[in-house]
């Protein structure tokens, strides 16, 4: 816990009558990549406004970077950086004066290097209604990023995003959490879930369901492994045949598909039966359950412990 | 300070910059000027007299009632003010600049009409000219944080035409820019007071044109300065970060203290 730079226990966030986050708690460590998962409504954009201080706690406690975001506001803001869900710039402004005005308030030197780092370098000076989506979002995320924050918060960072940016802003990420910012990111996307965060929460129903790494997340399900298997003279089609820990099986473009919660005695077993018949394998792939599945495993059980 | 010059340059460009802001800032001031110049003038002679004050006021009106609220609404619901909060832009420069911008822009404005008017309409120039820059000051204050108060409480850009033209078409039909006060019905001439305009104009003519006024002018820029301090004080009050955050310090309709100065200098002067 020393080295936690996000501490958040029993935190609540009541809107109204309307129960948005009930009492949840989590950490996340310095340097580290967190994800916020969860279907709409679930909590996670009042649980990132309340750490980036723009909404106060209902109940609970929470410390970022030793700061309270509801009490110590005006000490965060340079500790902090923020790419909001919403695009949150001025529609005349150009790239060039939000790299001067931003810097100018949390008084460091503009970044100009960034909007070059960020493709925007032929852009400096064209009006942010002008810009592309992605544009638009990698200069948010160039400005989140100009005062060298301890934590970074992402609200939704690649939605919208073409697949060429979108790597961009991933590696920037990996840069940034390699400087030892710590990041924490609220998002639907699971594949980039799975693929950045060192862990994960998953939220449903106002409440933390699920939370550690994206493997031991996966490991916690019902752990049904994709075997998909092709062999040359079709010895697999024969009726009656059953291999060990498979639960579901099916057939789809000459592919056996077995779903397997022990992979090791199946694919022996299978292998065994393609020699015995004299068959041979053309493919065989293994694929494990991944965060996604597992994340609509738990939405759609739509229990919360 | 650097960022309070970054924070104004990029607040003055946008009044030139942004289509609606240009058109409130110089071109309906300018273009009705001149309109009223070759037009009135010919129909009204006597309007001459008038017509430097007038403009001026009426180049204030509209920058500041037509031009401030939207921009200030549309920013509250696009997320902008988040933004700033978290960067951690303080909320009295979110409302003081687009004001202090403004502000220049009709100093501009006015330099334009009170050079040109005299050459283009044989209009009399203001005679003391000390008055006329603190009488426009106090009206461009005065007009600046009613707009902003306005596009503080307003929730929705419909609102901000509604309550701008509540104020603005009452002074264009009261304020002693079209019709002189004298001739306005005493209950018309009552409520015209609550107006910021027919102040302004009081004041211009007993202080600075060389004119009577009708009631005291200097009454009229105490009025003016403290209604536009108020204003501003009611807006930062009032000023709520974004539109979801239900959490705000008072009523919106705390906002209609501004016309309390005005409503007093009616018993007063």
């Amino acid at each position: 816990m020393n080295n936690s730079v996000i501490v958040v226990k029993d935190f609540r966030k009541i809107y109204g009558d309307y129960v948005a986050v009930d009492g949840i708690s989590f950490d996340v460590r310095k340097g580290e990549i967190f994800a916020l998962l969860g279907p709409n409504g679930a909590g996670k954009t009042s649980t990132l406004e309340c750490l980036e201080g723009l909404r106060a706690p209902s109940g609970g406690s929470m410390r970022v970077a030793g700061m309270d975001p509801a009490r110590e506001t005006h000490k965060l803001r340079n500790l902090i950086g923020v790419q909001l869900q919403s695009a949150g710039l001025p529609e005349s402004i150009t790239p060039d004066e939000a790299m001067k005005f931003f810097c100018a308030y949390h008084n460091v030197t503009p970044r100009f290097d960034l909007l070059e780092r960020f493709d925007l370098t032929g852009k400096r000076n064209v009006q942010f209604y002008e810009l592309s989506a992605g544009q638009q979002r990698r200069l948010v995320l160039a400005l989140a990023v100009a005062h060298n924050p301890q934590v970074l918060f992402m609200d939704e960072p690649t939605a919208g995003l073409d697949v060429a940016t979108r790597v961009e802003l991933h590696s920037v990420m990996r840069e940034q959490q390699a400087a030892g910012t710590t990041i924490i990111l609220a998002t639907h996307d699971m594949a980039e879930a799975e693929q950045m965060s060192d862990r994960v929460a998953i939220l449903l129903q106002s409440k933390i369901v699920n939370i550690g790494t994206p493997l031991e997340i996966t490991a916690t399900g019902a752990g049904l492994t994709k075997i998909s298997v092709r062999t040359q003279t079709s010895s697999l089609s024969a009726p009656g045949i059953m291999f060990p820990a498979v639960s579901q099986h099916k057939l789809k473009d000459e592919y056996y598909i077995y779903f397997s919660s022990d992979i090791g005695p199946t694919v022996s077993a299978i292998i065994a039966h393609l020699a015995a018949h004299g068959d041979a394998l053309i493919d065989l792939r293994v694929e494990r359950p991944s965060l996604e599945d597992r994340f609509l495993e738990i939405t759609n059980s739509g229990v919360v412990q | 300070m650097n960022a309070f010059i970054h924070h104004f340059t990029f607040e003055f460009r946008t009044g030139i910059r942004n289509k609606q802001l240009l058109l409130m800032n110089y071109l309906f001031p300018l273009g009705f000027y001149l309109m009223m110049g070759f037009v009135m003038a010919e129909i009204n002679p006597p309007f001459r007299e008038d017509i430097i004050p007038a403009m001026v006021v009426f180049g204030i009106l509209a920058a500041t009632l037509l031009g401030i609220p939207d921009p200030l609404v549309n920013a509250r619901e696009n997320g902008v003010f988040r933004s700033y909060k978290i960067n951690g832009i303080p909320s009295i420069s979110i409302l003081v600049m687009p004001a202090l911008t403004t502000i220049l822009h009709l100093v501009l404005v006015a330099v334009i009409i009170t050079i040109s008017a005299p050459l283009l309409f044989d209009a009399p120039s203001p005679v003391h000219w000390l008055n006329y820059v603190l009488i426009f000051l106090s009206m461009a204050i005065a007009c600046a944080g009613l707009s902003v108060l306005i596009g503080v409480v307003s929730p929705s850009s419909r609102m901000t035409v509604l309550w701008s033209q509540l104020i603005f078409v009452p002074s264009m039909l009261l304020g002693g820019l079209m019709v002189p006060y004298k001739m306005l019905p005493d209950i018309a001439g009552k409520f015209a007071q609550l107006l910021p305009a027919t102040q302004a104009m009081n004041a211009f003519n007993g202080l600075a044109m060389g004119k009577e006024a009708a009631f005291s002018p200097w009454g009229s820029v105490i009025m003016l300065l403290i209604s536009g301090i108020l204003a501003f004080v009611l807006a930062v009050y009032l000023f709520s970060w974004d539109s979801r955050n239900t959490t705000r310090r008072g009523h919106p309709l705390l906002a209609l203290l501004v016309l309390l100065p005005y409503a007093l200098g009616i018993f007063l002067w």
